[in-house]
């Protein structure tokens, strides 16, 4: 059985700037879940996700010692620092942004 | 040797709570207390301010900050180590010295460090073969040199070591790094050696977690944010350093806030790129080596981690002038608010084409829409939303067409779609844009200054 969820519901996230590119450094409240977001959460699935927000790359980086992801979104931020239009200048509410991502797991995962 | 030393956060940045320095040395006990005041753009807006008053170019706060704190840091010993000296620390060390006279107090040594700045030397650096090109564009450092507001060396913590080694109860440099701030009383109270690279990789990591003050305890977290108690009162971190490399993070009890796994983690993935290669002055720390460890009761412990020797480069920012931006905001209310906001956009848009005004770029967002989330939010029905507030942008490398933006705004009330608000605050005026210039120097092309300010005897 497959199961939809959130990834509110497993992970928790947090998001700042570096020039042009936006972090967003995802959390797995425990080192199971971890296993799932390391599984599902791709840069492929991110850079899908974010779609109209990421116009680059989307790099992804392991962290299996604090259960975390790192995503490093290229070109997000409208020309970054002071040069952007951008309300959300440096992508503080990105992180958020990820943690409404739907991924399928197969039910015995969780 | 002292058995640990707790370092203080005590400011997150340049405008964060201004009491809570205070609390870090009133609430309890601690050794240090550090507060990094420069972010990238800090250093080109106190380069103007000192173009204006020769005598300024720091963080303005400190002296002030410094006749509350000053008594009860010599009282209880607490060295102060900040980077807000700005571009001028030596002239915000003669400015604690001033306030330090004013509260009787007869003997202090404050650390001065500086040689970051390099504006003036960008010329010899070429000449010496020093290409300074911008480190993620590759262009080279021409196209913007004319036009160029601060350039600034990152030193690490050497030579606030040589300033503490030399006596100073208090080290105020130009830029170093924040996480400079914290390793420098490790490396001083403990004889770390800067070649033991496992040392000032937890060193450096303890200051990654310092330095966004209250986002290690509590704030802004993500995870389960309700259950954060007392922001009101929220304790900035503490790091209780050891000399065989374990570091506790921690608050004072009688704050607010929490340390806990989870608080920390959000800390150490803030801003971060490639986590094996943290790249400081000090060493390149591993984030995927660290262990962290709950402890309970606001403690978590940080071990093991894994360093390899720093780079041959400093890093330099240079900050250069690249026109100008502005923003106005109207708030448009039900019925049909929505709809009305981007009426009114529209309006906007076409007006300044009539007004046959050109930008580099123009921005509409819809806040309560989707500004934060863009096309990731979730369409609502429009009929049923409360209000709107559209946020207009411009930019422009040229002033004028920028500020004739600005009054283009208000209007719109009176010559637009009805039931609008918020327009009272003045026309929105252009703002400069500061560019960022990211470039590396090889170390041995500058050497930072250790000088000393001091009060009574030697």
């Amino acid at each position: 059985m497959k199961k939809k969820i959130r990834l509110i519901e497993i992970a928790h996230a947090r998001s700042g700037d570096k020039g042009d590119s936006a972090n967003i450094g995802l959390i797995a409240y425990s080192d199971s879940l971890y296993k799932i977001i390391e599984k599902y959460v791709t840069a492929e699935k991110v850079k899908t996700h974010f779609t109209g927000i990421a116009l680059g790359e989307v790099h992804r980086y392991e962290m299996p010692n604090i259960r975390a992801l790192n995503f490093l979104l290229h070109n997000a931020l409208g020309g970054g620092g002071t040069v952007t239009l951008k309300y959300d200048a440096q992508g503080k509410t990105l992180g958020a942004a990820l943690l409404r991502m739907e991924i399928e797991v197969e039910e015995g995962e969780l | 040797m002292k058995p640990s030393i707790r370092i203080a956060s005590g400011q997150g940045f340049w405008g964060d709570l201004i009491d809570a320095p205070f609390y870090q040395v009133t609430e309890g006990q601690i050794d240090y207390l550090v507060m990094d005041y420069l972010a990238e753009v800090t250093m080109s807006i106190l380069r103007k301010q000192q173009k204006k008053r020769p005598e300024m170019g720091y963080a303005s706060d400190i002296p002030s900050l410094m006749e509350r704190i000053l008594p009860v840091c010599i009282e209880k010993k607490i060295k102060i180590i900040t980077n807000g000296g700005g571009v001028n620390p030596i002239a915000c060390a003669e400015a604690v010295k001033k306030v330090a006279l004013k509260l009787g107090i007869k003997n202090l040594k404050i650390g001065v460090v500086s040689g970051d700045d390099i504006l003036e030397e960008i010329d010899a650096l070429k000449a010496k073969g020093e290409a300074l090109k911008n480190m993620e564009t590759g262009e080279s450092i021409e196209t913007v040199q004319l036009k160029l507001e601060s350039a600034n060396v990152y030193f690490g913590a050497q030579p606030i070591v040589e300033a503490l080694r030399g006596g100073a109860d208090i080290v105020i440099t130009g830029r170093t790094t924040d996480t400079g701030l914290t390793l420098a009383p490790m490396v001083y109270e403990f004889d770390w050696s800067f070649e033991d690279y496992n040392k000032m990789a937890i060193g450096t990591i303890a200051g990654h977690i310092l330095e966004c003050g209250a986002q290690a305890t509590g704030g802004n977290f993500l995870g389960n944010w309700q259950d954060v108690p007392n922001f009101e009162r929220i304790g900035f971190p503490i790091a209780e350093a050891h000399p065989d490399g374990k570091v506790y993070i921690t608050k004072h009890e009688s704050l607010g806030g929490m340390v806990t796994f989870d608080t920390v983690a959000e800390q150490l993935v803030y801003e971060i790129g490639n986590p094996v290669e943290y790249i400081t002055p000090d060493c390149v720390a591993d984030f995927s080596s660290i262990h962290l460890q709950d402890e309970g009761n606001n403690r978590v412990l940080l071990y093991g981690v894994e360093g390899k020797e720093a780079t041959e480069f400093y890093k330099v920012s240079c900050a250069y002038s690249d026109g100008y931006v502005s923003s106005g905001t109207l708030t448009y209310s039900w019925p049909q608010a929505a709809t009305k906001a981007k009426k009114a956009a529209e309006i906007l848009k076409n007006r300044l084409q009539l007004l046959n005004l050109s930008f580099d770029e123009m921005n509409a967002e819809f806040i309560g829409l989707n500004a934060c989330h863009g096309p990731l939010a979730p369409r609502l029905d429009e009929d049923q939303i409360n209000e709107v507030m559209l946020r207009f942008s411009v930019r422009s490398k040229d002033f004028a067409p920028v500020e004739r933006f600005g009054r283009e705004i208000a209007p719109l009330v009176l010559t637009g779609p009805p039931a609008v608000t918020g327009f009272a605050g003045g026309r929105p005026k252009p703002s400069e844009v500061v560019a960022y210039w990211p470039a590396l120097l090889r170390k041995s092309m500058v050497t930072p200054i250790v000088s000393f300010v001091t009060l009574g005897e030697e």
